[in-house]
């Protein structure tokens, strides 16, 4: 039986297909008759966000939570412009989203028509694949095909861009393509797992290095499994945190610029260095010339551009890390490494991540281990982008993949807010903890109504240093004039402003009990605003200087 | 030919890349893009369609540098990009075609 539908309706369809249920957008002149096709939907609901870049991650909150490909809209020009940094973020930190911007009629392309510009050109450097799409038939391959893109081997943003003619005209449709989905990947090779093997149970002071690919391959336990199989001490990048519980006795936290002193300590002396889905980012290794100098290197990855591309590989296998992982574990002997473990040890209980205030919950350190203990491992923590950012990262009892949601490559203000909705959203039998800075939040502040609409089980937590800490720190720590354009001399009273949006707001500061403030506000269900004040002189620390070696750390006895 | 004079690039290493790709429109900015976006600069491009025009091969005449490997890489993981293959800078395709590019 044939069907006569619009391109508008067809891609709605092919998105029903797909089993798209929630969704993300802006509506706009170029994507009207989309949205009139969605209205006809009865299975796909949509939340209207306040601006476009918030719809780009209210979809990276969903994927981030879920693992699968989450989809927002926007029109054509600003809409689509607006929809650009979210994309971007995605694309760095490997977040599969289909992104489906409206264009102005084909006849119309490159006249400069109003709320034109060149989509498919601005996205083609912060994409994995881009489509404009010029005919209607054609979005029976393509919406599929952006899909299986965007969920298969590295994941990452796929951005189709759709004249509104292409969406009016109608068509016959006789078959349906089959929903796009992930494409299997070729097998690890044996002889390198083998080598892998053999390097493992030669090393005398190996160290795990797991990467944000151990997230995204779900493979989070076999990591474990090997790190415990054979005794090895795991270090983790930021995107990793909660692939190994960091209070595990084999986990030496986040290494890297602000990561624990033991961490960056013990992969100095390591003379293996097995990274898993790790890409030796910059903020990562520090100067490349000065990381891991005496180690050989395993590294397994889900594509080929990553081996090398840093630091050469002894043994390269390039696979689904799962598969690579549960094929590696029995060819890796048992192993008590008392030793190289001993010492371990030793380095964490002489350079530990430093902690000062603990048990201060008015100090930033503080607040998040009380914050931390108003919730369960159940809850998802979101952060925006800044010293706050690093401080949860170093302070919070991270225990479970994708519990943590950050910025980390592209590292975007404002990420925070909208991120948050799209997680509870998607997970909505979960808390949702955002942490943030008055400087990010200000970014992307119009979605605090959105969660008011959506009733979001969302608690921000806002650290207020009335400044931009990252920027204050590098400016005082290595700029002559110090700190310039990065103190606010007028800052917004922000729970006054969290309540005009529709949420309920707490100033901690005025609170006479402040770990009671904060069990009140994550005991009420739905979105609300913490705020508390912190000294603006405080760094992270430790930080090792840009450029600079691993070993080099400013801080890190403090 | 950026700063370099023609015969100051000829006196660079080089290389060329025979790049198999599907055909819509645009796989040739996804290509260049590659390059241009790493500052890496292409010294020649040839493209045509091949067999009933739903491939095309891209010929690129490039300075071999010590990320041509990466580069390489970077062009296999395209997704319009079906393959890459790489000659010595000797190969016919732009030799045969200096004739017209004579001053």
């Amino acid at each position: 039986m044939t069907e006569t539908l619009t391109g508008a309706q067809l891609t709605v369809r092919l998105l029903e297909r797909q089993g798209v249920r929630l969704l993300t957008g802006y509506p706009g002149g170029a994507i009207l008759p989309i949205y009139d096709a969605l209205g006809e939907s009865t299975v796909i609901r949509h939340v209207l966000p306040r601006h476009e870049q918030g719809a780009g991650f209210i979809a990276q909150g969903m994927a981030r939570v879920s693992g699968e490909v989450a989809v927002c809209l926007a029109s054509s020009g600003p809409s689509a412009t607006n929809l650009l940094t979210a994309i971007a973020d995605a694309k760095l930190d490997s977040i599969p989203l289909v992104a489906i911007t409206g264009q102005v009629p084909r006849a119309m392309i490159g006249t400069d028509a109003f709320q034109e510009v060149d989509v498919y050109g601005l996205s083609l450097p912060i994409t994995k694949h881009n489509f404009l799409v010029s005919s209607t038939e054609e979005l029976l391959e393509v919406i599929p095909r952006a899909f299986a893109i965007a969920a298969s081997g590295r994941p990452g943003p796929v951005l189709i861009d759709i004249p509104k003619d292409v969406q009016t005209r109608a068509i016959e449709i006789a078959d349906w393509p089959e929903p796009g989905c992930r494409r299997p990947v070729a097998p690890a090779d044996g002889m390198a797992l083998t080598e892998a093997a053999a390097l493992i149970g030669a090393a005398r002071r190996p160290i795990l290095y797991l990467g944000g690919g151990v997230i995204h391959a779900g493979a989070s336990r076999l990591a474990l499994d090997l790190a415990e199989k054979a005794n090895l001490p795991t270090v983790m990048t930021l995107m990793a945190l909660g692939a190994m519980p960091v209070d595990h006795r084999l986990s030496l936290g986040m290494l890297g610029m602000h990561g624990a002193p033991c961490a960056n300590l013990a992969r100095e002396e390591c003379d293996l260095l097995i990274a898993v889905g790790a890409r030796f980012d910059d903020r990562a290794t520090g100067k490349v010339a000065a990381f891991c100098p005496q180690a050989k290197i395993v590294h397994i990855d889900i594509h080929a551009a990553e081996l090398d591309k840093i630091k050469a590989a002894h043994v390269g296998i390039v696979a689904d890390l799962g598969e690579a992982l549960a094929r590696l574990l029995p060819l890796v002997p048992e192993n008590p490494r008392s030793a190289w473990n001993e010492r371990v040890d030793a380095l964490k209980t002489a350079h530990p991540q430093p902690l000062p205030e603990l048990a201060d919950p008015r100090s930033h350190f503080g607040l998040i281990r009380c914050v931390a203990a108003c919730v369960d491992d159940t809850a998802i923590v979101v952060t925006d982008v800044g010293q706050h950012q690093m401080w949860v990262a170093q302070a919070y009892p991270l225990r479970r993949p994708r519990q943590w949601l950050t910025s980390g490559g592209l590292g975007t203000m404002g990420f925070g807010v909208p991120t948050a909705i799209g997680a509870a959203l998607a997970a909505p039998e979960r808390t949702v903890v955002c942490f943030t800075g008055d400087g990010s939040i200000l970014m992307n502040i119009q979605e605090l109504v959105t969660a008011a609409e959506v009733q979001a089980n969302l608690k921000i937590v806002l650290l207020d240093n009335a400044a931009l800490g990252l920027v204050h720190q590098q400016q005082t720590m290595f700029y002559g004039q110090g700190p310039v354009a990065s103190t606010f001399q007028v800052l917004p009273d922000f729970t006054a402003a969290a309540r005009a949006f529709g949420i309920a707001a707490v100033d901690l500061d005025a609170a006479a009990n402040p770990l009671a403030a904060l069990a009140d506000a994550f005991a009420r269900p739905g979105p609300c605003l913490i705020h508390a004040r912190i000294d603006a002189q405080q760094k992270v620390y430790p930080m090792v200087p840009p450029g600079a070696a691993n070993r080099d750390m400013i801080g890190a006895q403090a | 030919m950026n700063a370099l004079t023609r015969n100051e690039s000829r006196a660079l290493a080089r290389a060329v890349l025979q790049i198999d790709v599907a055909n819509p429109p645009g796989v040739m900015s996804h290509v260049v893009g590659l390059f241009s976006r790493r500052a890496y600069n292409v010294e020649g491009i040839l493209c045509l369609p091949v067999g009933d025009g739903r491939l095309s091969r891209i010929w690129l005449l490039v300075n071999e540098d010590q990320r041509l490997p990466q580069m390489i890489r970077q062009l296999e993981k395209l997704e319009d990009v079906a393959s890459v293959r790489r000659h010595h800078a000797e190969h016919a395709v732009f030799a045969e075609l200096e004739e017209f590019f004579r001053p």
